[in-house]
């Protein structure tokens, strides 16, 4: 089948900050930029972010990059990489000046510098005292930072294609790649977008979990194209969850509640908390309270008729010290769990927040795989950026504050060696005749199955299944079951049907095609996580709860092909600076 | 053509809280509304994510009295 194509200087999948900042580079120096994205730029999963971006301004209280350095590392307790770590937190400063260069509203000290708040995480000479280091725009940071990009995108002739869907990478036999299909949802178009320069800015895929704080775009789409294009997926095992999600949605419920007195509760009416933190109960670190939950609901003791959940009681506060200190989260618990917290308990569940792992890339955002002799060669022609990358700076935790500077700091770093390798290859590489033709297969699929199950249900299995056996804490048997469990579902979702057949605004052709990326992603979380036998930042086991450096202090690849798992050393190694050595993490 | 999955894709966002809220409201009110409350949620739909989950839950006010009836389903759904 012929099908369209256009050709590009530069192809970006996903308008989020992390897409936004590499095409203003782009735009900015004259190339030919084309930026897709399911929903409206200002719409993307970065509006969420709160919390604010790291730099060491050292506005308030003396800072410095090498102790933003030193905390990242920590953080990820030793699985980043510690040249692309000492890269981020070297830039930082620069690119929040830019910026403010830009036009984003910051908060503002009264001497005009731009203000800065304490995060959690964030240490003074190397584990001291607590450092101010994130720089925010109230509460509305990813917001503005959106904002202020799209603005000036659009200035520089960016080129949006808004609710277009990308569909599979084109890769050639060499391993190069020179473009994507996609699909405009709107007409139901499908094109091949042909480009010296192609970059993944998807974003997370945390909606593999039935309980997630993510969008429902963030389904892994990048993470899935670059797996069937034969490209492995980085550290698939490490996600951060939150231990207090709103049951069923997980639409967070922030610590505040139990900072107020607030306490949590299993199905015989325990404060159960007190077995597993005697002393801090409910006020224990977020992993302490997330794996207490697990065990719980693992042990029977879970709530309600599939006995999945715990409640968090707010109601002995008073009604007057809920409306007055925590009226969010009560608008929260009444709008999504149907419960007013003056009267009665909220269900809640861990929920998945942020996924570490990704397209392994280095930290000039360039995607770097095992495919021809070294471990890390660079992938002709393919880049990524932000969550849907793993360069690795997050290792196996990520700190609050750094995934927006993260999403600045390689987009502009994308951009830049883009600038360069299209100097070095000015052309458009020939597209081969069969270059769309995955993509084509998976829609004639499609559109050829009758009778086949339901998209909705399947991915209902999908999430159920990863949130059982591969939260946020994890269990030997669970995983092994798992592991079985999810090749089923795959298998599921190489039936699924769906009933309209029509090209226009066919949702239902999108979800099906949504669902094909959430199988990827979950069936790489669950199959590198039964594999990773330690415990080590987010990825936490029964069995094995300690980290073990001998063996462990390495990255996870993982094959989509054949399941096929490899590793690959931890760069410990900094650009300039001495290396930190692993030491316990204790806070 | 194909208004209500137009319109079910528009209510994708970046907010997790706005996804389900107007989830809910696609399910249980879009069937219902007629031209002009039609007009009015495309016209919030047009919002940016925190403004409009501020009008939602009663944070922020509008001045457009135009948009008070779906506005108002919205923050009752």
């Amino acid at each position: 089948m012929a099908i369209a194509r256009r050709k590009f200087d530069a192809v970006i999948v996903g308008a989020g900050g992390a897409g936004m900042r590499a095409a203003l580079q782009l735009s900015e120096a004259g190339l030919k930029v084309a930026v897709l994205s399911k929903v409206f730029p200002t719409r993307s999963h970065t509006v969420a972010a709160q919390g604010g971006i790291a730099a060491a301004l050292g506005n308030v209280t003396e800072d410095n990059w090498h102790w933003h350095m030193y905390d990242t590392v920590k953080g990820s307790d030793y699985l980043g990489d510690q040249d692309a770590i000492e890269f981020m937190c070297r830039q930082a400063s620069e690119v929040v000046y830019e910026l403010e260069h830009f036009g984003m509203p910051f908060d503002r000290l009264e001497n005009g510098k731009i203000y800065q708040r304490p995060f959690g995480g964030q240490s003074q000479n190397f584990g001291g005292a607590q450092a101010t280091r994130s720089c925010a725009a109230a509460d509305r940071t990813g917001h503005a930072m959106l904002h202020t990009l799209y603005q000036r995108n659009v200035r520089a002739n960016t080129q949006f294609f808004i609710e277009w869907m990308g569909l599979d990478l084109i890769r050639d036999e060499e391993g190069e790649v020179s473009g994507i299909t996609a699909l405009d949802i709107e007409t139901g178009e499908v094109m091949a977008l042909q480009a010296k320069a192609t970059l993944f800015a998807t974003g997370g895929g945390a909606r593999i979990f039935s309980a997630s704080t993510n969008a429902f775009i963030n389904t892994g789409d990048g993470l899935a194209m670059a797996a069937r294009a034969g490209i492995p997926l980085e550290d698939m095992e490490f996600w951060q969850f939150h231990p207090t999600g709103v049951y069923g949605v997980g639409v967070l419920i922030s610590e505040a509640v139990r900072g107020e007195g607030g306490y949590l509760l299993n199905k015989n009416g325990e404060r159960f908390m007190e077995r597993y933190a005697p002393h801090a109960k409910d006020l224990a670190s977020r992993d302490v309270v997330s794996r207490a939950l697990t065990t719980e609901i693992k042990e029977g003791r879970g709530c309600g008729r599939d006995g999945d959940h715990l409640l968090l009681k707010l109601d002995h506060l008073g009604a007057d010290i809920i409306k007055m200190r925590l009226p969010g989260i009560r608008e929260i618990a009444m709008k999504f769990a149907n419960a007013d917290p003056i009267l009665e308990p909220i269900p809640v569940a861990p929920t998945a927040h942020y996924m570490m792992g990704g397209i392994p890339t280095n930290y000039y955002g360039q995607v770097v795989a095992p495919y021809k002799t070294g471990p890390e060669e660079v992938v002709q022609g393919f880049y990524a950026v932000g969550e849907c990358a793993c360069v690795s700076v997050h290792g196996g935790n990520r700190l609050g504050t750094n995934s927006l500077l993260d999403i600045v700091v390689f987009g502009r770093a994308a951009g830049n060696q883009i600038i360069k390798d299209l100097k070095k290859n000015p052309h458009h590489k020939q597209l081969s005749a069969d270059a769309t033709d995955k993509a084509l297969t998976r829609l004639a699929r499609l559109d050829g199955q009758n009778n086949g199950e339901s998209v909705a249900q399947v991915g209902d299995a999908l999430r159920k299944t990863m949130q059982a056996h591969c939260g946020v804490f994890r269990f030997a048997d669970m995983l092994k079951q798992g592991v079985g469990k999810m090749s089923e579902i795959a298998e599921r979702a190489k039936h699924t049907g769906i009933k309209d057949k029509s090209r226009v605004f066919n949702t239902a052709r999108v979800e099906a095609l949504e669902l094909d990326n959430l199988v990827e992603v979950a069936v790489a979380t669950m199959v590198s996580a039964e594999a990773r036998t330690e415990s080590r930042g987010a990825h936490a086991r029964d069995d094995f709860p300690q980290r073990d450096d001998d063996k462990w202090l390495k990255h996870t690849l993982y094959f989509s092909e054949d399941q096929r798992l490899d590793y690959k050393p931890v760069r410990l190694k900094p650009l300039t600076v001495e290396s930190f050595p692993p030491k316990p993490r204790t806070y | 053509m194909k208004d209500l999955e137009r319109a079910r894709w528009r209510c994708r966002r970046g907010l997790l809280e706005l996804d389900i809220v107007l989830q809910r409201f696609m399910d249980e009110h879009y069937a219902h509304l007629d031209k002009t409350e039609l007009r009015q949620f495309e016209m919030l739909l047009d919002f940016p994510d925190n403004d409009l989950w501020e009008m939602i839950v009663l944070r922020k006010d509008t001045e457009d009295r135009n948009l008070q009836s779906v506005l108002h389903l919205l923050q009752t759904i």
